[in-house]
């Protein structure tokens, strides 16, 4: 108890409260623009922080990382381009409240879910890191790959309005993500001869490209018009009602926010998707998802904040990283002479405690911070159509290239701009592309290991508690979607 | 007459056999011990079967020449802007090709004003390359007179 009220004075010394309001803004700044995410963020930021002591630096880090999350879902309501692939699911509901009007009051429900869920995972975090690691620790590639499948299903809530077209777009999205050099036996796939498609197709260009450019297209197509460009934003803070209504679908998306975020390799993009699908799947109103339905932006937004607190376990607990971002910060850790695992909480509390600290502060400065700015930041939203094209354009191909110094990062980019564009024009939904992108490797990959493990006996899926589970809960969401469609209730795009 | 289901079915079908075409000198292996070609044909499967039940029920969909294509150009001026970004960046550098970019965009294909596209594109050229290189150390490719 004492370690945890020194941490308290620590992280309110002036100067470590002015490093996680710099880091706050730096987050939100990079979360906001396409391309640039958390992670380039901190990779960045990290050599400016050998000269700090450890604490310091990583109150730094950790606002960045909070920021970053928050931050992505500005301009994916604003805009429809998501800042990061993680807050690529709060386009769905939340551009079509922008298109309502009603900007600003999603992107405070961000804020204010994003906080929440941030905050529920620390306290997840900080009370039972030793228990759900040790969970974690036990998943083989039968667990992972069963995840996958459960992360899959959800291509069936987010399918639009042709459950046909959706399961295309999600085994077009498993193709592209089968491109490149096979994990298990050292063989190109699918590269047409190609050496630089060896690498795979990259997901973040992928993204911008699926969501932002073609954005581009389809802003310039005749008689389109986009009222929520000029419309001003007259409310900010959301009504009392309309955050009460929020509450249950965000305490739903901290959860598994916080749970998705522990297993390693999982991340933000996995967790807002399950997060949107499984508040649309408990929904008396699933038709109002993807219509502009704020409890579509609060449980994404609420999961994918929720997964900072979750990533972290596994790597403090463990050593083991859950996502990439958590990955730069452990690296960070090393660089300050700090091993995480196992001894950095036997012999290090004077940091470790710090941390857990400053990630309750940083999630309050958040809102503070998010709410403040967002006058600022709603300022995207006034660019009219003619300079907004240009700029997306623009930017979408500069924040290609900048997170790679790589022009096939640009060409990703402009293909599945052209994609999406075609995807959507046909009546094909994007979205299960960019969710069979993530998942496709896993599955694929957890499946295969899965079977040299049991040596071919594929009954190993259904004699693993957990796999089991998992299972029985990818089948019962799917059976409980499918039942809503025979009665005639149709999913809204997704 | 072709609906805009029977185009995309048939365009689906087409990529399905270009997978299975790709993949057919890849090992499948068994559902036992999948090999790397079992997943990309296993899915060049599904998609095609897929595609062709759309180009079976596809028929009543809207005919596919009724789509208006009338920004067509507009896309492609676009669609060209970004291509020549792509292979621009490293050999005249980031200024000089988000200005380029950028005048062309705003200047001949929105028609903004010239003082504005002027302003707008000297602005976030150089301004962007400030923040992005020297404030945030993004490593940005320059062009002739290390401009």
């Amino acid at each position: 108890m004492d370690a945890f009220l020194d941490s308290v004075r620590v992280i309110f010394q002036p100067m470590n409260i002015l490093l996680n309001i710099a880091g706050m803004f730096f987050g939100i700044l990079f979360g906001a623009i396409p391309g640039l995410t958390a992670t380039v963020a901190i990779s960045l930021l990290i050599p400016f922080t050998f000269g700090l002591p450890p604490v310091p630096s990583l109150i730094l880090l950790l606002s960045i990382y909070a920021g970053g999350m928050y931050g992505g879902s500005i301009t994916a309501i604003t805009i429809r381009t998501p800042g990061a692939p993680a807050n690529a699911v709060a386009v769905l509901d939340g551009y079509e409240l922008a298109l309502k009007g009603k900007a600003g009051t999603a992107i405070s429900i961000s804020c204010i879910a994003g906080a929440i869920g941030g905050l529920f995972s620390v306290g997840v975090m900080i009370f039972l890191s030793p228990l759900l690691s040790r969970v974690a620790l036990t998943f083989s590639p039968v667990e992972y790959f069963m995840l996958a499948v459960f992360g899959l299903s959800a291509i069936f809530a987010i399918s639009g309005t042709s459950l046909l077209r959706g399961m295309m777009a999600g085994a077009l999205g498993l193709i592209v993500a089968s491109v490149g050099m096979d994990e298990i036996l050292p063989i190109p796939r699918l590269t047409m001869g190609l050496k630089v498609l060896e690498g795979g197709i990259p997901f973040l260009p992928a993204v911008i490209g699926l969501f932002a450019l073609s954005e581009v297209f389809r802003l310039i197509e005749k008689g389109e018009s986009r009222t929520e460009i000029t419309a001003k934003i007259t409310q900010i803070l959301p009504r009392w009602k309309e955050f009460t209504g929020t509450l249950k679908e965000t305490c739903r998306g901290s959860v598994i926010g916080t749970a998705i975020g522990i297993l390693p390799g999982a991340g933000g993009t996995i967790a807002a998707f399950l997060a949107y699908s499984e508040s649309k799947r408990a929904s008396k109103h699933p038709e109002t998802f993807g219509t502009g339905d704020l409890n579509g932006v609060a449980s994404p937004e609420a999961a994918n904040n929720a997964v900072t607190g979750g990533a972290m376990i596994p790597m403090m607990t463990l050593g083991i990283p859950g996502d990439a971002v958590t990955a730069v910060l452990m690296s960070a850790l090393i660089v300050q002479g700090l091993q995480p695992g196992p001894f950095l909480f036997r012999d290090h509390l004077d940091v470790v405690y710090p941390i857990f600290s400053a990630m309750v502060l940083s999630n309050l400065i958040m809102v503070v911070m998010g709410l403040a700015l967002l006058p600022l930041t709603s300022y995207l939203a006034y660019v009219g159509k003619d300079l907004l094209v240009p700029m997306v354009a623009t930017f979408g191909i500069l924040g290609s290239f900048a997170m790679s110094g790589s022009m096939y990062y640009v060409a990703v980019a402009l293909c599945f701009g052209v994609l999406g564009y075609l995807l959507e024009r046909y009546g094909f939904p994007v979205a299960p592309v960019c969710l069979a992108l993530i998942l496709g490797p896993i599955a694929e990959n957890s499946l295969r290991q899965s079977m040299i493990m049991a040596e071919g006996d594929v009954t190993i899926f259904v004699t693993r508690p957990i796999s089991l589970f998992l299972l029985a809960l990818s089948v019962a969401s799917t059976a409980i979607l499918v039942n809503r469609r025979k009665r005639g209730v149709l999913i809204a795009e997704g | 007459m072709w609906s805009v289901d029977r185009v995309s079915g048939v365009t689906l079908v087409l990529l399905a056999l270009g997978v299975s075409w790709e993949a057919r000198k890849l090992p499948v292996g068994t559902l036992y011990n999948p090999g790397p070609g079992y997943m990309p044909t296993l899915l060049a499967i599904i998609l095609g079967a897929l595609g062709i039940v759309i180009v079976v029920l596809g028929g009543d969909s809207v005919a596919f020449r009724s789509l208006d294509w009338g920004e067509g150009k507009h896309a492609l001026a676009i669609l060209g802007t970004c291509a020549f970004a792509a292979l621009a960046l490293e050999r005249i550098g980031y200024r000089l090709t988000t200005l380029v970019i950028l005048v062309v965009l705003l200047g001949v294909v929105e028609r903004k004003r010239p003082l504005l596209v002027g302003i707008l594109s000297l602005a976030l050229s150089l301004g962007s390359y400030y923040v992005f290189h020297n404030l945030l150390r993004v490593q940005l490719p320059r062009g002739p007179w290390d401009f």
